[in-house]
């Protein structure tokens, strides 16, 4: 099961090409272009199953179903290439709408609903990055505890009540409209793929992120600040749930402490079947991109043949353990043919 | 004496003993024999899924699958009564048992022979189980007066005092106690997770001892499957929901490191002890149930902290990672 490097040195011709695969070929292989190619079978196949599909306006309804769960997947996608993983985010979502919802109470208006779920956000981010970063405990642990923790915080507040009331001019985040069909949600979509693109793949940041996730040992040794750069993926995290609690509950108009339920699953899905490595060090932004409207796509086209949102969480379930099972089961049958 | 101080299981006991007196001084009553027996039994079934989880995370892995496991075999055998009450009790039971190994080999399946994150297959389990007990109940529930009166009466059946249910998780205690301390399969857990490469060196097929403490877990969940729907005689799609996180949350309590190879029976089940014990004394004492998962979610990062500061102890690197050697 285990390789030894090393081992081979010797035994067998070392082949060194005279240049990497070329960019075009690369491109071919990638699991972006295969990813692609889903998402376009997919459309197609829910274009032919429904009348109702290939419709603007529905088109631009459906988008709602990844939006707010996409802009924590780009947070995300740089947690996991870095080798840490935040289950906590729906439960920041909740606790983030209930401090909004409890403000309302208090005549807070739209600017000051927005400061305290992206505040809410960041403290909640800085709770978690403090206790992995400075304690050193394993992340997966902290975020299964500060999940509960955070819920279980908005249960305190609320019990089976809800908070509702928003102010009209909190409803744009949600509901709103930038131009014709492109809701107000979708445009921040684009503009956060954008930014989280660039930070990733263009900037001193993105590379030490990558770094870090391949070898934190060796991170650390060439100068990377290991700590500081993990502390801030987990504010980066937290205020990206922030803002889709903001998005969500102006969506809603109300505030429950079921709130998002289960949502992490389903975003550690859209990052994983984006090609993002879930052992660290690999990944990319288009990966996520497209893995947020293939799954969008599937819910969507789901919803129109009406099948039950619980049925649906079968095939996002199945999506993530297929996604990393099949090139493992593949290479597995490789190597026992060699 | 420092050693005595420092036992994970002397701590808790004196956490639990102390919990019980406080409630005890504001409500009396509280710590008579025959509410304690009611509490014990009324965490029994986070006992037994604790004890799986134990040798699941002494491999270094976690199933958060187990509660979705439970779910998915309690609403299997439930139908089953429901459609056939004459079959017996029994056969259900092993029905149940038999169920939940499947569900918990799937998972040690995937964990060995494909090598994928134990934390990403039980969180897509997760999902799949807890959706496959909507499709075969098609969100309908199943009552008390659609069960056998066998069916739900077992757990309850009183045995020398206890109900059978307590028993069961006597039995179990005992049971994990004999495997963990006595047996092969026991040890290759602690060394898989201790040291995956030295375990490698020893002998120990570590993706195997992976996939039986896998079985294990699901094996366990299964029969709390049953023991669940016939204790509350109800099943419907939510049953438990969640529950994993309790479950977690007292091996951690308890002391078991999440980092594998550290833990022991006696810490998984006083773990789970005091989780039971501020679950019934929290509406004795006039607290609202919404404080619970807060308190859960509050006592895991704790929990793990105390560990972490418990395990860093000082110590020789003995043996390289063979990777380092190579």
């Amino acid at each position: 099961m285990s390789t030894r490097p090393g081992l081979d040195i010797g035994t067998r011709p070392r082949h060194l090409p005279d240049r990497l695969t070329g960019r075009v070929a690369r491109a071919l292989r990638s699991w972006e272009l295969l990813l692609l190619l889903v998402g376009i079978a997919i459309f197609a196949a829910n274009s032919m199953a429904s009348p109702y599909f290939l419709s603007a306006w529905n088109l631009s309804d459906a988008t709602f179903n990844f939006t707010e769960k996409a802009m924590i997947a780009f947070a995300m996608a740089l947690l996991i290439i870095s080798g840490e993983i935040d289950l906590s985010v729906a439960g920041i979502i909740a606790l983030a709408s209930t401090t909004m919802g409890f403000a309302l109470q208090y005549g807070a208006g739209t600017p000051m609903l927005v400061l305290i779920g992206l505040g809410t956000g960041l403290l909640c981010g800085a709770l978690n990055g403090t206790l992995v970063t400075r304690m050193g405990l394993p992340s997966i642990v902290v975020t299964i505890g500060t999940m509960s923790l955070f819920r279980g915080i908005s249960y305190i507040v609320l019990g089976d009540q809800a908070f509702s009331g928003y102010p009209v001019g909190f409803a744009v985040f949600g509901q709103g409209y930038v131009a014709w069909v492109i809701t107000v949600e979708l445009a921040i979509f684009a503009a956060l793929a954008l930014i989280f693109g660039v930070l990733l793949h263009a900037t001193k940041f993105g590379r030490q992120v990558f770094v870090i996730g391949n070898n934190p040992t060796a991170a650390a040794f060439s100068g990377v600040r290991v700590a500081r750069v993990k502390m801030i993926l987990f504010l980066l995290t937290g205020l990206m749930a922030g803002l889709a609690a903001i998005c969500l509950t102006s969506r809603l108009g109300s505030t429950r402490p079921s709130i998002a339920q289960g949502w992490e699953l389903e975003i550690v899905t859209m990052v994983v079947l984006g090609g993002v490595s879930i052992l660290g060090g690999a990944g990319s932004i288009l990966g996520v991109v497209l893995a947020a409207l293939v799954m969008g796509m599937v819910t969507f086209g789901l919803g129109l043949l009406n099948v039950p949102g619980i049925v649906m969480s079968i095939f996002i379930g199945a999506l993530l353990i297929g996604v990393i099972a099949i090139p493992r089961l593949i290479a597995l049958a490789r190597r026992r043919a060699a | 004496m420092t050693r005595l101080l420092k036992s994970r299981e002397l701590v808790l006991s004196g956490a639990i003993l102390a919990l019980i007196l406080l409630v005890e001084s504001r409500f009396r009553g509280f710590a008579a024999p025959g509410n304690l027996a009611a509490v014990f039994n009324d965490t029994s079934v986070l006992i037994i899924l604790a004890l799986g989880q134990m040798a699941v995370i002494l491999t270094k892995c976690i199933d958060l699958s187990v509660a979705a496991n439970l779910a998915l075999t309690g609403m299997v055998v439930a139908t089953l009564n429901a459609a056939m009450p004459g079959l017996p009790v029994g056969l259900l039971i092993l029905l149940a048992i038999g169920l939940g190994l499947v569900l918990g080999a799937f998972n040690g399946l995937l964990v060995w022979l494909l090598d994928i994150p134990p934390i990403v297959v039980t969180l897509g389990t997760l999902t799949i189980y807890r959706g496959l007990v909507f499709v075969v109940s098609g969100g309908e529930w199943i009552n008390s007066f659609e069960m056998s009166a066998s069916f739900t009466a077992l757990p309850r059946a009183t045995l020398l005092g206890l109900p059978v249910l307590s028993w069961v998780a006597i039995a179990v205690i005992a049971l994990a106690w004999l495997l963990i301390r006595l047996t092969p399969l026991g040890r290759a857990f602690y060394a898989t997770g201790g040291n995956p490469h030295a375990a490698v060196y020893t002998g120990i097929d570590v993706g195997r001892t992976r996939f039986m403490a896998f079985v294990l877990s699901g094996g366990l969940a299964g029969l709390c499957g049953y023991l669940w729907v016939s204790r509350y005689a109800v099943a419907y799609t939510d049953v438990a929901l969640g529950f994993e996180l309790d479950v977690v949350a007292a091996c951690v309590i308890g002391g078991i490191s999440i980092a594998g190879g550290v833990g022991s029976v006696g810490g998984a089940v006083l773990g789970a002890l005091f989780l039971g014990v501020i679950k019934n004394a929290l509406p004795v004492a006039g607290i609202s149930p919404f404080w619970q998962l807060a308190i859960s979610g509050a006592a895991i990062i704790i929990a793990v902290a105390f560990n972490a500061r418990a395990e860093r102890r000082p110590g020789r690197v003995i043996l390289k990672r063979k990777e380092a050697t190579a």
